[in-house]
């Protein structure tokens, strides 16, 4: 076997042993902590007892979560860094974070929520990403070719108007609704409904899979998209797909979770220095890592002001931000000449 | 076999809103090395770019082996021509996994994994090229020399039958320039690749190219041998330069010489005291 290939092997198996470490943590600490071996006992006891429920209807629901919108985001970020070639692209560059939480701040101001019921807040929020994604995608489109660079262009402007379309709605409305905007946007793994969490969860495994049917544009887009095509690659196809895999991710992670940012810029870039930039690695390694990531800062976002419970959005900010400011002083100086 | 047509053009027509290419026909046989001058904004890149696929045509045809270049799919496309650009961004990979790329056109969408046949492939075109003992370096390590061989080694792992390249020593100081078309050279000659490229210099492209096609203003100026199309009539009509040509005393082939314009005020001087 190839060197490169062991290599490979190699880091998924820690990412996974990493996985799996974070998910027994997260199991195991918050308000009552469980020893790591009773976690595996509780479970095999079942039903009646207290820490079982805790265990089935609290933490296992909010470390699903994480893997599934840390992994989506992750995913989402690395696959729009590829279609751009821009390493400070992330899925909210494009205005998908600022389409949601108009959506949802539009369902809140008008009340629709108590109307209708609560699952209309990540409704309204994957439609008000939709909307925005269409914008972009339609605008930035003249003759069934979209055009890259304008693209990149519409999206952030497109998410300035987004965002103050916003803050008017934020100024004009009362002040508990404002209170609910802003919890919403600062990002939350609590979600009561079970269902919404395994549809999550599914949606984001199931794109990981197609993600790798589109591995060799991504590897042959290194190389800039005239030169890809001149590989066989039919990139106007691939770069319209992989966006919209990528919206929809993002799409569905910030309906579900709120604004989380961060994981769809840092963990990309952290992974490309640590895997290399071959694709074939880089998509997995990329989904397994935010999901590690996102579940470790659940579990930082639930303990430090215990029984208090912090925005997860503030931590992926504050540890997300300082990791990549130590990661720009260091090796990736080189990797974001050579990649941009 | 030789004399079989690997591409050929007829009445091509394209370009953009403010230049085109108009009228063009020529006719490359199998295994020769042919080269595409003239001066710059002359339509040497519009042409290269319409042959490369990048740019549709607006009229007349490309024929690569007697078949329209638009029968083929893009795959198919790139399992025969191979394209080498000028520059190669190709920043943070291996010299290997670069040239390993070559194989793409060769490998479904489910083929994840690179085959024992795709390494031994990549392997000999980088023994060829001398590239292999820089394997696994960044190719953003390498000179732009080395990198310029990196991408003709990448281009003969797709196995093409026709290599393009776009001035691919533009760049490089002459021990460089020498060496990469010498390689290509070797190529031509031992396993009869046909060669296109465009090239700037016209002492080199008369001493490697078998056949030369000037472009002029979007047109064809002329094409031929070396001899023929390297005249100081045609130079001096194309170029608005005034220059001498004289035969290589090595190859016989011919060499351009340029005149300064106080050597030419000399030269009026010393002419006009007759």
């Amino acid at each position: 076997m190839q060197k490169k290939y062991l290599q490979w092997s190699f880091y998924l198996a820690g990412l996974l042993v990493l996985l799996i470490a974070s998910v027994v943590l997260s199991l195991s600490v918050g308000e009552m902590n469980l020893g790591f071996m009773d976690i595996f006992s509780i479970l095999r006891k079942g039903h009646d007892s207290m820490e079982y429920t805790i265990l089935s209807q609290i933490r296992f629901p909010r470390v699903l979560l994480g893997i599934a919108v840390g992994g989506a985001l992750s995913l989402s970020g690395i696959l729009l860094q590829g279609v751009y070639r821009n390493p400070l692209v992330e899925p909210y560059t494009l205005g998908i974070s600022g389409g949601a939480s108009l959506g949802v701040a539009f369902a809140i101001v008008f009340g629709l929520h108590q109307l209708i019921g609560s699952f209309v807040l990540p409704v309204a929020g994957f439609a008000g990403s939709f909307l925005i994604i269409f914008l972009v995608y339609t605008i930035s489109t003249r003759n069934g070719r979209v055009n890259i660079q304008t693209m990149l262009l519409t999206g952030v402007m497109i998410s300035f108007i987004a965002s103050s379309s916003m803050m008017l709605l934020m100024a004009t409305t009362s002040s508990e609704n404002l209170h609910g905007i802003i919890f919403w946007i600062m990002g939350s793994l609590d979600e009561p409904d079970l269902s919404l969490i395994y549809l999550t969860l599914i949606l984001s495994f199931f794109s990981l899979i197609i993600s790798y049917l589109f591995v060799q544009p991504l590897n042959a887009l290194r190389l800039g998209e005239e030169k890809a095509k001149h590989l066989g690659i039919n990139t106007d196809t691939a770069i319209k797909l992989l966006f919209l895999l990528a919206s929809l991710l993002a799409g569905v992670s910030v309906a579900v979770a709120g604004v989380i940012g961060f994981v769809g810029l840092i963990i990309p870039h952290l992974m490309r220095i640590l895997v290399g930039s071959d694709y074939r690695i880089l998509l997995i390694s990329s989904f397994l890592s935010g999901s590690i990531f996102l579940v470790l800062s659940d579990v930082i976002a639930r303990t430090i002001i215990s029984p208090n419970e912090l925005p997860i959005g503030v931590i992926t900010g504050i540890v997300g931000g300082i990791v990549f400011l130590l990661m720009m002083s260091r090796s990736s100086i080189r990797s974001l000449k050579t990649e941009g | 076999m030789m004399n079989a047509s690997i591409l050929n053009i007829q009445n091509l027509c394209c370009g953009y809103p403010k230049f085109q290419l108009s009228g063009i026909n020529f006719d490359i046989r199998k295994g020769s090395f042919a080269g595409i001058i003239g001066p710059n904004g002359s339509g040497k890149t519009t042409l290269f770019r319409a042959i490369t696929g990048t740019l549709s045509l607006k009229s007349g045809k490309i024929l690569l082996s007697d078949k329209n270049l638009k029968a083929f799919t893009l795959r198919e496309r790139a399992q025969n021509i191979a394209i080498v650009s000028q520059f190669i961004e190709a920043g943070d990979m291996s010299v290997e996994d670069y040239v390993l790329m070559g194989r793409i056109p060769y490998h479904s969408r489910f083929n994840f994994f690179e085959t024992d046949e795709d390494f031994e492939i990549a392997r000999k075109y980088m023994e060829m090229t001398d590239t292999w003992r820089f394997k696994d370096q960044l190719m953003s390590e390498l000179s732009g020399g080395e990198q310029q061989l990196a991408g003709i080694a990448r281009a003969l792992t797709q196995q093409p039958q026709l290599l393009l390249l776009d001035e691919p020593t533009s760049h490089l100081d002459i021990t460089h320039q020498v060496h990469i078309l010498n390689v290509l050279q070797q190529l031509n000659q031992e396993m009869g690749l046909s060669v296109l490229m465009v090239i700037h210099d016209l002492n080199l492209a008369s001493e490697y190219c078998d056949r030369l096609i000037l472009v002029n203003q979007g047109k064809i100026h002329t094409q031929g041998t070396p001899e023929e199309v390297l005249t100081f009539q045609n130079i001096e009509d194309v170029y608005q330069t005034v220059v001498v040509t004289q035969n290589n005393p090595l190859s016989g082939k011919p060499a351009v010489f340029l005149a300064s314009r106080k050597v030419l005020k000399e030269i009026q001087e010393r002419l006009s005291k007759l």
